[in-house]
């Protein structure tokens, strides 16, 4: 069912896109108006979330503590696991937003004949380590089309990407990222579809995200490989959007609109969606608290100032009564 | 906010980030390519010969499919004529018949290639030919 909705609404963005240029020749809402829209939403939605995050007290240190804590000197402690110095949560972090170390730790509890074996499970970390970095490279890939001349940084990650210099398909260079992120992208898609215990969890919001980079990634690959499209004529188009001239070249087909009305509403739908974890991971409790419990004192940030009445100054008001009702009393 | 120095510390480089290409843009001058077709080869040509091998369209598109298919066939194959769709026979070259009419490669290939960032390897085989820089632009 979820996977339906979602496919059908990726689609139906295809077919929009399509429909708008090709049909009704609306390109300029599809070269101007949306990606510029699709970007101020990207950009005030993502502060937007963070802040609101940032509101979220977190009163106690509750990080994970996947290793040997800080203990008696003989006890060895695991530092980046179970940190304890700001030191130590900077390593942790580090290996968590650029290894997936927690993914990596990954492990897969399985019944074969009868019998319980729980064993690591990498997969799921190649198939996520592949799609972001390959999705990470062919972002910095296209900031060609964005810059009047681009950094050598990017020229040296696009030379390192087409380095093989194959060409089986339509294009001198083939690009290495091309096939990594189809295949991780197949990957993490039909562990949703195949395992039926993944596929009970899944949403649409699991699925349409999916969808959506693969509509992004098969109409770029078509774009360069199969289907060629006047670059030059592009980068007019995107650098004029850069230098708030925007002008819409005659000559670019209905694919690269759909191709780009799909990465505006990916920009879009970025800060209200779970990929908001690009954020996300930063703020992270579990990761990015040192696990110094006893070593600092912690004040619950929503601590209420509690008006609290001392026994004394309850008999003070009550004494007479009490005396009365023959109640004992501790002065008199 | 909690940590907020943290946090806005962090926010403020995902904004520098994001708006890079933008900042990147500022005090470099917005250019337009106008690759140059008015060799002398090519104006020596009566106005009704004054075709590429394929149309000017498709050329745009597909000129590097094209380019690497010619070394393919020639280098490997030892196939050297290219039929195109109008029948005409042509001699699968990028120096004997490419750059016979398009002799002005900083102004015809280069223009686009770096306006785009694009380095293709062909010269890294093929000798560049040498230009008259001067000379053109006395033309």
């Amino acid at each position: 069912m979820g996977i339906g909705l979602a496919l059908i609404t990726v689609l139906g963005l295809i077919f929009f896109a399509y429909f708008g240029t090709a049909v009704v020749g609306l390109n300029a809402l599809f070269a101007i108006v949306f990606p510029y829209a699709a970007f101020i939403i990207f950009v005030l939605g993502f502060i937007y979330r963070i802040v609101k995050w940032g509101k979220s007290p977190v009163p106690y240190r509750i990080p994970t503590t996947a290793g040997q804590h800080y203990s008696s000197l003989w006890f060895k402690q695991n530092k980046i696991d179970n940190p304890s110095t700001a030191w130590g949560v900077a390593l942790r972090m580090f290996f968590e937003v650029f290894t997936f170390r927690s993914l990596f730790r990954n492990t897969k509890a399985e019944l074969l004949q009868g019998r319980l074996y729980v064993g690591s499970s990498k997969w799921l970390w190649l198939g996520a380590i592949a799609f972001h970095y390959s999705f990470l490279v062919i972002f910095l890939r296209h900031m060609r089309f964005f810059t009047p001349e681009t950094p050598w940084v990017i020229d040296t990650i696009e030379s390192l990407d087409s380095f093989l210099q194959v060409h089986i398909l339509g294009s001198p260079l083939l690009y290495i990222t091309n096939l990594t992120i189809l295949a991780a992208l197949l990957y993490l898609l039909g562990r949703r579809i195949l395992d039926p215990k993944i596929k009970y969890i899944s949403l649409p919001s699991d699925y349409f995200p999916l969808f959506l980079i693969l509509g992004i990634i098969t109409t770029g690959i078509l774009m360069r490989y199969f289907f060629k499209v006047d670059v030059t004529a592009i980068k007019e188009l995107t650098l004029g959007l850069v230098y708030f001239k925007p002008v819409v070249p005659k000559g670019i087909g209905s694919l690269f609109y759909i191709h780009l009305f799909l990465v505006s509403i990916l920009f879009a739908y970025f800060p209200f969606s779970k990929l908001m974890h690009m954020g996300g991971v930063f703020l992270s409790p579990t990761r990015n608290l040192a696990n110094n419990n006893r070593m600092e004192r912690h004040v619950n940030p929503w601590e209420y100032p509690v008006k609290h009445r001392h026994y004394e100054e309850y008999e003070d008001e009550f004494r007479e009564k009490m005396k009365k009702a023959g109640i004992p009393v501790e002065k008199e | 906010m909690y940590d907020g120095g943290k946090i806005i510390f962090g926010l403020i480089i995902f904004l520098v980030l994001v708006t890079l290409p933008f900042t990147l843009s500022i005090g470099k001058d917005y250019t337009k390519v106008n690759p140059k077709i008015d060799t002398p080869e090519i104006m020596k040509l009566p106005e009704t010969e004054r075709k590429c091998v394929e149309s000017k369209d498709f050329m745009r598109k597909e000129h590097m499919k094209m380019l690497i298919e010619w070394r393919d066939a020639v280098v490997r194959d030892g196939k050297t004529l290219y039929v195109n769709s109008q029948g005409k026979t042509f001699n699968m070259s990028l120096q004997n018949t490419c750059m016979q009419c398009h002799s002005n490669k900083s102004k015809f290939c280069d223009e686009c290639h770096n306006y785009v960032k694009v380095k293709p390897y062909c010269w890294d085989c093929h000798i560049e030919p040498k230009e008259n820089i001067k000379k053109e632009a006395a033309l």
